[in-house]
């Protein structure tokens, strides 16, 4: 029986909020590594364009809310995120006309892409501050809990309870769903396939016919749907606050180079990677340890690696190591 | 640009405008630093905020006086934690000279360095426990060395440079993108670090009433040559009183807003030949073949290294010169403000904020990236009334109860950002060298 406790309680407390998370920073890490892969720079704007989409899919929430429009049990923001990944796109396609377009065609270095894209930063922290202001904004409505700590204890007579928000099940979900189609349209479809081959080699692609307008463009679309998504993800299940999405940018930045930049699957999973390494390093481990060592052996401290307050060096380190040992990410993106 | 302040003085008070002044001067100085890097030599830095951050614990650790308590009941603790890490490193050093490079050398070290974390955050933990434990409300560190705190500015450029040589060795090879999030994520590690490690430095219980190196208001208001020179200075505004009471009070008045402007005064007098050395300096490095050289290697990697100059040594260099400024400036902050808050480093008011300057400003020269930090620290605090202007000017036609004039005004702060985005944009796109670009003397 304590072995079955000790279980329930890693689910409850590594788990699911690791492959929460976890899926959060995947789609992030996706966003960030087709715009590296395809147009080739480095986008500082990651977190501010997420909390962009974030705030669109919010203010359409409390739009249809005021109209009373509700999904029941699921929360009305599902209904709201194809308005959020209209407006995101319209954004980021605006953006690319007047500002990135220019130094594709001059072929600018990567340094200096990386330099504009902190100008829109800038810019899109402004905006989203000014819209919808600096503070913490919560937009969930719906059942909260598919399973309750406290109901779960009564089901099975454990000690250690099992609780299961709504909201981790859902991010969990959509994002297998869109993962999934979105490998399936990279590698299967025929403009999926360009994109890979404009990622791989670019004037190759250019001579045998492939429109570079085209990807662009699709780029910027699979990048809108992304970073809506992920971002309003992340909203649903902790809370909206535009400087906690600047923030995030650094883990998914991470993610993205720890699994091999320019690679998609390598993003996937390198979101995973991150997530877990946070969790596992920081996790008190001593009522795990009380569950499973004799009672004469067990701990007497907390059995922590490291405190929480380290929770985001912990991925930060795990990125130097990687880029110290295996610069091209441990699933072989570009090398850097 | 010192118009603009004068004119602040003016219109505001000379009270904001030297503060705007001496923030304008430090970030004159973390500019210089970050322009060193790259406009020198190409190399980019986002980690400016750690150096900043270094520097500022520079000068807690160098002007707070040792808490004698916390020494006592966790010193030893401390040091001998101190010395495992030093003879950890040691045995690496040994290990990296003395054997090949291989997988199993590769993973020995691996395991000391993380068997030697785990020893010592076990030997350490009760040392830190019984320091923070000392009268935790006021103390609860180890405090610094009792000196004063202008020493710290050194030293604070000793600890970045420290940094940045640990980092350069880490991070230099990347290519320019990577080595930019790489020095990002390294600077959060030292911001965490800083935060969360009490025994240190308080961590985000702040560290205030820091030494200063310029006399104290209250002081000033008591000193007999002060008040005369104050008196002297508004002779024509007192004389007009007839009253004696009533001149007696401004009198008082002016006492206590002069005070305040002279210590401000004393600040900028400071900063100011920190500027003035710093700017000979690099002038100096600019044009001498030193300089020549590190262009050389900007432009032309390749050939640089074929004409035999040690590229990977000088940019080593250069980048722990670079972060060394920029440790200056962070001691600086913290001396002007007198406390030194951990919590207060973002990366976006302490290092994009910066690159802004040094692009704004000029990448490769040195009066550019002064009057980058000049400019844009001056439209950063002054962004807010002047959209505030803007905004009031162009909804003059509306009442004031219109809901969406009133969420403009309410958000005037955040136009700031706005600002310094747009600033960035045009200048990348329109003068993509700066406003005063860079000068090579062709001879």
């Amino acid at each position: 029986m304590d072995f079955v406790n000790a279980i329930i309680l890693l689910l409850n407390y590594i788990f699911i909020p690791g492959l929460t998370y976890g899926s959060q920073l995947a789609l992030g890490a996706i966003f960030v590594t087709l715009i590296y892969g395809i147009l080739r720079f480095a986008n500082f704007a990651t977190g501010d364009m997420m909390s962009f989409g974030t705030m669109m899919t919010i203010l359409f929430t409390w739009y249809f809310q005021s109209l009373g429009i509700s999904l029941g049990v699921l929360p009305t923001a599902l209904l709201a995120i194809p308005f959020g990944i209209f407006f995101m796109i319209l954004y980021m396609l605006t953006i690319d006309k007047f500002v990135f377009k220019y130094y594709r065609t001059q072929k600018s270095p990567p340094v200096q892409f990386a330099m504009v894209s902190i100008g829109v930063m800038f810019v899109t922290q402004a905006v989203v501050r000014i819209i919808i202001g600096p503070g913490d904004r919560r937009f969930f409505d719906g059942e909260k809990f598919i399973i309750k700590a406290r109901e779960f204890k009564e089901m099975t007579g454990l000690n250690e309870g099992l609780a299961l928000k709504s909201t981790q099940v859902i991010t969990i979900f959509v994002t297998i769903i869109l993962v999934s189609l979105l490998f399936w349209f990279l590698n299967k479809t025929k403009t999926g396939k360009s994109m890979k081959a404009y990622s791989d080699n670019e004037d190759l692609a250019l001579l045998s016919g492939i429109d570079p307008k085209k990807i662009v463009l699709v780029t910027w679309v699979i990048a809108g749907i992304l970073a809506t998504i992920g971002g309003a993800l992340y909203g649903l299940d902790k809370s909206f606050k535009p400087f906690t999405y600047f923030n995030n940018m650094l883990p998914i930045f991470a993610a993205a180079i720890v699994g091999g930049i320019g690679n998609p699957f390598g993003a996937f999973l390198g979101g995973y990677v991150i997530a877990f390494s946070e969790i596992l390093l920081t996790y008190a481990y001593k009522k795990f340890f009380i569950y499973v060592l004799p009672e004469s052996m067990e701990p007497e401290g907390l059995v922590q690696l490291l405190s929480t307050d380290y929770k985001f060096a912990v991925s930060f380190s795990i990125l130097v190591i990687v880029l110290l040992y295996r610069p091209s990410g441990i699933f072989k993106g570009k090398v850097l | 640009m010192m118009v603009l302040i004068l004119m602040v003085g003016i219109f505001q008070s000379w009270n904001i405008a030297l503060s705007i002044f001496n923030l304008c001067l430090i970030s004159a100085v973390m500019t210089m630093g970050a322009n060193i890097q790259w406009g020198y030599a190409g190399l980019i830095n986002f980690g400016i905020m750690g150096y900043t951050a270094l520097g500022g614990l520079a000068a807690v650790l160098i002007s707070v006086d040792p808490v004698q308590e916390a020494w006592r009941a966790g010193g030893f603790d401390i040091l001998m934690a101190l010395w495992l890490i030093v003879v950890m490193v040691l045995v690496i050093r040994f290990i990296l000279k003395r054997f090949e490079k291989s997988k199993i050398r590769t993973y020995s070290i691996a395991a000391i360095i993380i068997s030697g974390i785990l020893l010592i955050r076990f030997s350490a933990e009760p040392g830190i426990e019984a320091i923070e434990a000392v009268d935790p409300a006021k103390t609860g560190f180890l405090g610094g060395f009792g000196l004063p705190i202008v020493f710290s500015w050194i030293v604070g450029a000793l600890f970045a440079g420290g940094l940045a040589f640990i980092v350069g060795k880490v991070a230099l090879g990347l290519r320019a993108d990577y080595l930019a999030i790489a020095t990002l994520l390294i600077s959060e590690i030292v911001i965490a670090i800083i935060k969360h490690e009490d025994w240190l430095t308080r961590g985000v219980k702040n560290v205030i009433g820091l030494k200063r190196p310029a006399p104290y208001e209250v002081d000033l208001q008591t000193t007999d040559w002060f008040i005369k020179l104050v008196e002297k200075f508004n002779s024509g505004k007192l004389s007009v009183i007839e009253n004696l009471a009533d001149r007696q009070a401004a009198l008082n008045q002016l006492v206590i807003e002069g005070s305040s402007v002279f210590v401000k005064l004393c600040y900028s007098g400071l900063f100011l030949v920190v500027v003035i050395i710093l700017l000979i300096l690099t002038q100096k490095a600019l044009y001498s073949p030193w300089g020549r050289m590190m262009r050389a290697i900007r432009d032309n990697e390749e050939a640089a290294n074929a004409m035999g100059k040690n590229v990977v040594k000088q940019h080593l260099l250069i980048f722990i010169l670079g972060s060394a400024i920029v440790g200056i400036a962070g001691a600086m902050l913290v001396t002007q403000d007198g406390l030194f808050t951990p919590g207060s480093y973002r990366p976006m008011r302490y290092t994009f904020l910066i690159w802004v300057m040094v692009i704004v400003g000029g990448s490769g020269n040195n009066f550019g990236a002064i009057l980058g930090g000049f400019v844009v620290w001056f439209l950063w605090i002054e962004a807010a009334p002047i959209s505030l202007f803007l905004i009031n000017f162009f909804t003059a036609g509306i009442p004031e109860t219109n809901v969406l004039k009133a969420h403009l005004i309410e958000s005037v702060p955040y136009f700031r950002f706005l600002l310094m985005g747009l600033g960035l944009l045009f200048i990348m796109r329109y003068r993509p060298k700066g406003i005063l670009p860079e000068k090579i003397e062709i001879k």
